[in-house]
């Protein structure tokens, strides 16, 4: 295909009715990459679309792809359906929402002091030996650690209540790591010693000059965390016990489990809704801000 | 401002009024306020990750069921584990295969899709496409995968299957043996992209052009000469990092096995290392069993990661 083949940087400029107009045509990777995300997306598209089917629609085979007449029956559904798992389903939601936002908040406040002197404190003795136990800490899976995690939650008598979901997961290696590369790059040491100069102290320098200057590395942590907290698992399974304490990632599970019918997918798909929103609407609203701090996330060895 | 000094000055670094102080008394006055702002974070990951890790190499020597204290019992689990539990070696196999297949091959395609995007204009959707199956994650988007594969004739695949004529009679993608590993590699790979992928795109951008300019003076005239020669060498560090990733993730592999799966899964075909330490951890209450599962992986991944930091270390640094 000539068309295809034609360098980018030469564009053909035809001339129409005397004008000479500029057709930009796609690029060859459109016809590769189009198709591919068009395949990543359809799934959750779907899923969107089937959250909002009336019934009639959940029976037709083969389904329709898209919904055709709208309605919320299934959260209704949804609701009823979960009052047979002992709590409702706004109370996973409820401890969804209250988790994920209390550990974010915490995880950047905490994750951005580790990092500021570690990355501006220069000759501070002992850095260099945190930050490589970081880098090793994030070599492993992390679920080496649950078992006596498990142990130390249980000695806190934390088992059972948000503390457990909360605290555990502010110990986020990924996050400092970030925090500090990005300081490293992004912030200028005469800035802080200009701050210095006039008087501030190191907690004003940490939250006036440095905060601000690595606004987006935050925002994507911001992000990361709550894609992550929000949507594990793993911890609500194991650090509690009772129905009220756990979350939708949960409650997914338990609605998932067992034979997949038309007749729950309907609701399943209204709880596969209300679990991802969140993240995607997060995502949506930062994705700038997130490439760029990607940039300084190599590793340099 | 010629005034500034050229060098770091500390907080303090000024003599105080008070100049005769003990040694350690100074060293505080310097650096205490530093090690105050990182106390918080230190506390929890000494608490959470460093103590646990070595909790756990210690409980992987013991009986340990909770209810009783641990009882020391040497090399036992590690020789029960490697020489008469079958599904740990069913476990292995899977995880292996699974690591070995996904991450490499996740690794690659997120590469190429980013240095495909990276030089488009849509790069901003089509990047959001390509990576918003990691944010939604495994757990919501099982239900689609479930019906896709579902082992009846209304199962998206095997109707797709009857109707073209493959098959006779709806294949149990999700209970035959031969067909969990590649489901849950298969939906693996789909949200896979993950971190690697952004990182990727980002290190892309941050190549310096002019090394392109130089290259094609130097006689560098296709683009697959350019990746191998100027892209990759510029985005070493971001390369280990999605490496790292990879591995952490292929070896991890537990929630989108079990949530498509099941646990434990039919004949242990979707039974992963994680899988294993999960199921004696948390539903056996064996701790000092599931605790050498621990410390195999630590090993495991442990042990790859530096052996990727060898790959990718950079003695000709620029």
């Amino acid at each position: 295909m000539a068309v295809l083949a034609r360098p980018r940087s030469v564009p053909r400029v035809p001339v129409l009715f005397g004008r000479r107009i500029r057709i930009q045509w796609p690029s060859a990777q459109y016809f590769l990459l189009v198709p591919l995300a068009v395949f990543a997306v359809l799934p959750i598209v779907y899923v969107i679309s089937t959250a909002f089917k009336p019934l009639e629609e959940l029976l037709i085979f083969p389904p329709p792809f898209f919904v055709r007449r709208p309605t919320m029956d299934n959260f209704q559904d949804l609701l009823l359906a979960t009052n047979a798992l002992a709590v409702p389903f706004s109370r996973y939601l409820f401890n969804s929402v209250f988790v994920t936002l209390t550990t974010v908040l915490l995880q950047v406040l905490i994750c951005s002091m580790c990092a500021y002197p570690l990355s501006k404190a220069r000759g501070l003795p002992g850095a260099n030996i945190v930050f490589a136990m970081i880098i090793a800490a994030l070599m492993f899976a992390p679920q080496v650690t649950r078992i006596p995690q498990y142990l130390v939650v249980q000695k806190l008598g934390m088992i059972d209540t948000y503390w457990a979901l909360i605290v555990p997961a502010l110990a986020y290696s990924y996050g400092l790591f970030m925090m500090k590369q990005f300081m490293d790059n992004s912030v200028d040491m005469a800035l802080i010693e200009a701050a210095r100069i006039d008087g501030a102290n190191e907690w004003t320098i940490f939250w006036r000059v440095v905060m601000p200057n690595v606004a987006p590395a935050w925002n994507t942590l911001l992000i990361f965390g709550f894609i992550q907290q929000w949507n594990d698992s793993f911890s609500p399974l194991v650090f509690t016990r009772s129905e009220a304490m756990k979350t939708v990632s949960v409650a997914m599970i338990s609605l998932t489990n067992g034979p997949a019918t038309v007749a729950r997918l309907g609701a399943q798909s209204a709880a596969a809704f209300l679990m991802t929103a969140p993240t995607i609407i997060v995502f949506l609203l930062r994705q700038a801000k997130v490439i760029q701090t990607m940039a300084h996330s190599g590793i340099k060895a | 401002m010629a005034t500034r000094p050229e060098v770091f000055v500390p907080a303090r670094a000024i003599p105080a009024p008070h100049a005769r102080r003990s040694p350690l008394s100074a060293f505080w006055y310097r650096w205490g306020v530093y090690y105050l702002f990182m106390a918080p974070f230190m506390t929890m990951f000494t608490v959470f990750i460093i103590a646990p890790v070595l909790v756990a190499i210690y409980l992987s020597f013991t009986y340990f069921n909770v209810l009783e204290a641990p009882r020391w019992i040497g090399w036992s689990n590690y020789k029960l584990l490697f020489l008469e539990d079958d599904v740990f070696i069913t476990a292995i196999a899977n995880t292996l295969t699974f690591a070995v297949i996904t991450g490499p091959v996740g690794f690659f395609i997120s590469f190429f899709f980013a240095w495909l995007i990276n030089p488009l204009k849509a790069k901003t959707v089509l990047a959001l496409c390509f990576y918003a199956p990691s944010i939604v994650g495994g757990i919501a988007m099982s239900v689609v995968w479930k019906i896709v594969f579902s082992g009846d004739r209304y199962g998206y695949l095997n109707n797709y299957l009857l109707n073209i004529g493959a098959i006779d009679e709806p294949y149990q993608f999700l209970s035959e043996q031969a067909s969990i590993m590649p489901v849950i590699m298969f939906v693996s790979l789909w949200m896979g992209m993950g971190t690697g992928f952004l990182v990727f795109l980002a290190g892309l951008q941050t190549v310096n052009t002019d090394l392109y300019e130089a290259g094609k003076v130097d006689g560098i005239s296709n683009p697959l000469q350019e990746v191998w020669y100027i892209t990759l060498p510029s985005m070493k560090p971001q390369l280990l990092f999605g490496s790292v990733m990879a591995v952490v993730a292929g070896f991890s592999v537990f929630e989108v096995a079990t949530a498509l799966a099941g646990l434990p899964s039919p004949l242990y075909a979707g039974h992963t290392i994680v899988s294993h330490l999960y199921d004696y951890a948390f539903i056996r209450f064996e701790m000092g069993y599931a605790a050498t599962v621990a410390v195999i992986l630590f090993l495991w991944t442990f042990g790859l990661g530096r052996l990727l930091f060898r790959i990718f270390s950079s003695k000709n640094e620029y």
